[in-house]
């Protein structure tokens, strides 16, 4: 305040209307402190899936058979084993971070061949119109009728199991919603001075959809990625869950809490840790995407 | 009413040939239908006398044609199991579902759009705010958890409840509760922003200011125009509840279809996947084709066919 210097020195100092917020204050209306935990937790699972080698106590397959069902800390057990261990000696810490990192990087994975799957049909449909967007309009429709999880059964029986052609099935979830957003966005892009000067310019459909309306819509696609994501989360674990998903050896959140489930009387924490993990990773990032859907995108209430 | 009616009903049609088209397709792809459908292990004379039974040496036409007879027959082949026919083995576990999904449907119904309405009527104050932060559940608790979760407690803990199995009522209140809470967590939120949009509007206003009670103003004006979004997402609940059934009779050992599917899945009894997998898309196309229906009925500007509706 280098005005009130040069101010007659009789002006009360609070004579001006405006008090300025303190930084504290203005920070924390920027970033509610939920979204600051809920961004925290993300931050940890996310460095626990990259560097969850260096914390982890044990090898995550690695069967002590002198400590099986050992209790974690707080029910009588010690800190060799933080969160026990489980029915072939195995460290449950371990074995959780080895399944986030696998959770996580399915639903990454997964998310991105949606998105790219959703975006360039939603694109094509609004291209093209006509013949080619009823096609793909059908498409969307028949998905949306039908219950992801059943379809995706029904897939893993015909074709078998592999990771990469679960990931890949995985990827299948959501494509509907994100294309009937990208087409939509698309259509009023169109309309738009910028796209049509491009196009005027002489600019192929790849440039005016990749570099044009692509960026001008991104904000509204990522939010409803991030909306995707735990959406995957707990499709990928309950089909784990099932023993249809993530095959022993490797393991993943859904994984660990199907096992754990015929020890839920004598060792429940082996189906408890994984549990806690889902619930808050999800709940984490439905939080963070509905902040970001309000920050970004005035136009959904 | 009736041109309404008739274009639903079209709708509905073409996406049951859809979804018979993708089964025949996956079919084809996957390899011979004779030995997908048999197993490995049939004798020479099993796959000849399906071959022609299902007109396997015809153009692909004629086959696809065949396929739909077939369909429409029943005639889905045999489980590899025990060699009974797929459409005997998953209808004899249908009852068995439905006493887990109708209860279930009450109950999510029951508590969700009470629930939304309070949260609606009662915007703001603490009622809403624990009713929104419970609903949070609904979308990140996934239904495995909930399931053992109240397992551990009720059947483990304080041994109230049977863990598993059906042979008497009490033992589908654990697998009933579980689906029903995840529902009524989705419909209270959906119940609570139609109510909340409702009442934001012109009419509610000339209603109440004309001295028409507060009740009435509610019952009367309030509620049939929010049932007509609520009444999509009860159509998206029995997809949402098919699926639960999956994994719900799956922690509660219930014999239904859904276990019927996993079991099948992990077998590779491809009958019997095909065959649940037309059943659960009729129910779905039924399903929705109802609630078209019913938004009809509810909404005389749909059966007058002035205007689409409220979305």
């Amino acid at each position: 305040m280098t005005e009130t210097s040069s101010a007659p020195a009789s002006a009360p100092v609070s004579a001006s209307v405006f008090t300025p917020k303190s930084r504290v204050r203005a920070f924390f209306e920027a970033w509610p402190p939920l979204i600051l935990l809920a961004l925290a937790w993300i931050a940890a699972m996310l460095l626990l899936a990259a560097f969850g080698d260096l914390v982890a106590p044990a090898d995550y397959m690695a069967m002590d058979l002198r400590a099986r069902l050992a209790p974690p800390v707080g029910m009588g057990g010690d800190w060799a084993h933080p969160l026990g261990t489980d029915e072939l000696g195995r460290d449950v810490l371990s074995r959780l971070i080895a399944s986030i990192r696998i959770s996580l990087t399915i639903a990454f994975l997964a998310t991105l061949v949606s998105a790219v799957l959703g975006v360039s049909l939603g694109f094509l449909a609004a291209y093209f119109r006509g013949k080619a967007e009823q096609a793909i309009l059908m498409l969307v429709d028949a998905q949306a009728a039908m219950p992801f999880m059943i379809i995706a059964l029904a897939v893993l029986a015909f074709l078998g199991n592999s990771l990469t052609l679960f990931t890949l099935l995985m990827g299948f979830y959501g494509w509907e919603r994100i294309a009937r957003i990208a087409r939509g966005l698309a259509i009023a892009a169109q309309e738009q001075g910028y796209a049509s000067a491009a196009r005027d310019l002489g600019a192929s459909p790849w440039r005016v959809y990749g570099r044009h309306i692509l960026p001008n819509i991104a904000s509204t696609l990522l939010v409803s990625m991030t909306l995707n994501f735990p959406e995957v989360i707990l499709l990928e674990s309950g089909l784990s869950f099932l023993g249809l998903g993530v095959q022993p050896p490797e393991t993943s959140l859904g994984a660990m809490v199907g096992y754990g489930r015929d020890y839920i009387q004598s060792a429940p924490w082996i189906m408890l840790a994984p549990s806690a993990a889902i619930v808050l990773t999800t709940l984490c990032i439905s939080l963070i995407g509905d902040w970001l859907r309000d920050i970004l995108d005035p136009t959904l209430s | 009413m009736v041109s309404y009616a008739l274009s639903r009903i079209g709708r509905a049609a073409i996406t049951l040939l859809l979804i018979v088209t993708a089964a025949f397709v996956i079919l084809r792809l996957t390899g011979d239908p004779a030995i997908i459908i048999l197993g490995p292990d049939a004798p020479p004379a099993a796959y000849e006398a399906f071959r022609r039974n299902w007109g396997l040496d015809e153009p692909i036409l004629v086959q696809y044609l065949a396929y739909f007879g077939a369909v429409a027959e029943g005639d889905l082949g045999r489980s590899m199991r025990d060699g009974r026919d797929a459409i005997e083995v998953v209808g004899e576990r249908i009852p068995l579902t439905l006493a887990l999904t109708l209860p279930a449907l009450a109950f999510n119904l029951a508590l969700g759009l009470g629930a939304g309405v309070a949260a609606a009527l009662n915007r703001n104050s603490w009622i809403d705010r624990a009713i929104m932060a419970v609903s949070v559940m609904g979308f990140t608790v996934p239904s495995f958890v909930m399931g053992l979760t109240l397992s551990l407690i009720f059947a483990v803990k304080l041994r109230w409840l049977p863990a598993g199995g059906a042979e008497s009522w009490e033992h589908a209140i654990l697998p009933v509760v579980t689906m029903g809470l995840i529902g009524a967590a989705i419909i209270a939120r959906f119940t609570r922003s139609a109510m909340l949009e409702v009442l934001g509007q012109p009419y509610i206003r000339t209603a109440s200011a004309k001295g028409v009670p507060w009740r009435r103003v509610i019952l009367g004006h309030a509620l049939p125009n929010a049932a007509i979004p609520t009444l999509t997402i009860i159509g998206f609940m029995v997809g949402s509840l098919v699926a639960g059934a999956v994994v719900v009779e799956s922690i509660f050992s219930w014999p239904g279809v859904g276990r019927l599917l996993v079991s099948a899945v992990a077998n590779r009894d491809l009958a019997v996947v095909q065959t649940i997998l037309l059943l659960i898309g009729f129910t779905m196309v039924l399903a929705n084709l109802a609630v078209d229906l019913a938004y009809g009925w509810i909404d005389p500007r749909l059966r007058a066919g002035r205007a689409a509706p409220a979305k």
